[in-house]
């Protein structure tokens, strides 16, 4: 069951920037959102979260509606982390993950210990808590998105829908940011532009272009040559990498 | 590695519990000790602890003999004046602070939404054009006129749908537009006496309050500072923009209205009250801030706190700093606050 994207059409002015998407999600694996710039990848994210309505379609949440939820009861089980969230607050890491329980919490109801299980979970899960007193803005950017990640598994999700959470972090943050997301048991959507980081670690790929979805499936499948030519306008070679078992891309020259 | 995680106990919450109220207790004690100070100070001096007998008195808890001249100044004028300084310093803060937080940025203040500018144009039409008659009607008139520039405000940034830049440039064009319409009046109907006063009135002035305005001002504001604690953990959620805000399960369009209105409601009434006082919801914020940190169950109180006893020593400066003579109390807190604002970015400038 899970998240479902069931026909979702979503529209600016009269420009339809999702037309016409389905999918579902698989229960504790994570998929893996792959399209030029302007493919509506974000856009889609954001109707998945629903922080946006779609104009037609629905979006299914264990088989109801996302639009019959209250607000508060799907943050309760759907957590997003955006492309770039900052702050100028001078908070502290745990402050932010603290934040995770937002929705848990009425607006009388104080610090209970299952709030605090979950965010020195969340804290130890994403190797934060040596830093959790420290400053925000001293971080740095691969630890801000930890923070991040740590805030959005303190709201204890079913789902977790990242956009683009590698973007602007060296090649050694990305990695230990994918495999800490993949390694976590729950259903997790997320946007990215490294096809290789995809690959290697994504249990299937959804692939748009335009508002439409072009291909999905397993990476194997997903990423031919064909494709690569026909939505990115790159050549390249394709080749099961001998070090990972999973699609490997060399780019032509 | 080894860290050491603290969970905190229910027995660990006491301490700071009772910390807290302590705290409060301290911070009521300081208000009131600047109110009694600034309740002796005028053209008759008047020690601290005969205005302690009198307000004993007056509340039947002793029967002190008293100079009953005294009595009446400390009672029927210094004491209401003090006490409305001190719930509009409280009451400005905390609508800068909420302020500060919605629009997530560090130089706005209560009178963004072009509050101000509606008060003064309001008022404006009412001395100079003469519509209705005394007091009463000048403080009404300043009260539509902010309001009006609020809905204004609302109006041309799409409601609640609009985000905080839009928020902040409709209150810019806002502010303009009634600016300019006060200056239109003043220029066209107006005398130059009448222009003057006008202009004093704006600077802001505790002149002339008494007991009913303290009481409508401290209902507002008390009022105020309790629904703004209800919104405390939302405005918290904040932090990293309306967007994020959204995914933790906040209802943005909603919020932004109760608390944008609820500081539009405040604000008017403390201008239409004692005028455009600047600078208290700007800096007293960034100051509690400094001390206590952004988190808002914190925040807010401490700027009410801070807020109110700010008010209070810029009366009584306004007061004391030209003898025979009261500044408008605008100019003293601008005077008062850039000095020791300038303080607090230093600092600020060597923590980070």
């Amino acid at each position: 069951m899970s998240i479902k994207a069931d026909n979702l059409v979503w529209k600016i002015g009269t420009k339809r920037v999702i037309d016409g998407v389905s999918f579902e999600a698989e229960p504790g694996k994570l998929l893996g959102l792959l399209g030029p710039n302007g493919s509506g990848k974000t856009s889609l994210l954001r109707l998945l979260a629903g922080l946006k309505r779609p104009h037609a379609g629905r979006v299914m949440l264990d088989g109801q509606d996302i639009s019959s939820f209250r607000r508060r009861a799907i943050a309760q089980r759907v957590a997003f982390i955006e492309q770039h969230a900052t702050t100028n607050a001078n908070l502290k890491v745990i402050d932010v993950v603290k934040l995770g329980r937002f929705p848990h919490r009425t607006m009388l109801s104080g610090w209970t210990r299952e709030d605090d299980r979950a965010v020195n979970e969340a804290l130890e899960r994403t190797g934060m808590s040596g830093k959790r007193d420290d400053a925000w803005q001293s971080l740095s950017g691969g630890e801000k998105q930890r923070t991040h990640v740590a805030r959005a598994l303190a709201q204890s999700p079913s789902e977790l829908i990242l956009d683009e959470p590698t973007n602007h972090l060296d090649v050694q943050h990305q990695i230990s940011l994918l495999r800490l997301i993949s390694s976590l048991p729950i259903t997790s959507i997320i946007a990215l532009h490294d096809l290789n980081h995809a690959a290697m670690y994504c249990d299937r790929l959804i692939v748009m272009q335009a508002g439409w979805i072009v291909a999905s499936g397993t990476p194997q499948d997903v990423l031919t040559q064909r494709l690569l030519r026909e939505v990115f306008s790159v050549d390249a070679h394709i080749e099961t990498s001998p070090h990972h078992a999973r699609p490997h891309i060399h780019f032509q020259r | 590695m080894s860290t050491t995680v603290s969970v905190s106990q229910p027995a660990e919450r006491l301490p700071r519990l009772v910390w807290g109220a302590g705290l409060l207790l301290g911070s009521l004690l300081a208000i009131g000790l600047v109110v009694g100070i600034s309740v002796g100070i005028g053209d008759m001096p008047i020690p601290l602890s005969t205005t302690y007998a009198v307000i004993t008195n007056k509340l039947g808890w002793t029967s002190f003999e008293l100079n009953r001249i005294h009595a009446a100044i400390v009672w029927d004028y210094r004491l209401s004046r003090s006490l409305v300084a001190a719930f509009c310093g409280a009451g400005l803060a905390l609508a800068g602070a909420i302020m500060q937080s919605m629009l997530r940025n560090p130089l706005a203040e209560p009178y963004v939404l072009g509050i101000s500018a509606g008060a003064s144009t309001g008022a404006v039409l009412i001395v100079m054009l003469g519509l209705g008659a005394g007091a009463v009607s000048l403080s009404m008139g300043a009260f539509v006129g902010a309001f009006a520039a609020f809905l204004f405000v609302a109006l041309l940034s799409n409601g609640a749908r609009g985000g905080a830049d839009r928020t902040i440039l409709a209150g810019v064009a806002a502010s303009q537009l009634f600016n300019a319409a006060t200056s239109y009046i003043v220029t066209t109907a107006g005398n130059a006496q009448q222009a003057r006063d006008v202009m004093f009135w704006l600077l802001g002035s505790f002149g002339g309050v008494r007991w009913p305005d303290l009481f409508l001002v401290s209902v507002v504001v008390g009022l105020g500072l309790v629904a703004c604690l209800c919104y405390a953990r939302v405005l918290d959620a904040f932090a990293f923009g309306d967007e994020a805000a959204a995914s933790l399960g906040v209802n943005v369009a909603q919020t932004r209205i109760v608390l944008f209105a609820l500081t539009a409601v405040m604000t008017a009434t403390i201008v239409s009250m004692v005028g455009t006082i600047g600078f208290v919801g700007l800096v007293v914020p960034h100051a509690a801030r400094f001390v206590v940190g952004p988190r808002h169950a914190r925040l807010l109180p401490a700027c009410a706190i801070v807020g109110a006893i700010f008010m209070v020593v810029a009366d009584i400066a306004s007061r004391v700093l030209i003898p025979q003579q009261s500044l408008p109390i605008g100019v003293v807190t601008a005077l008062v606050g850039v000095p020791f604002f300038a303080v607090i970015l230093y600092r600020l400038q060597r923590a980070s």
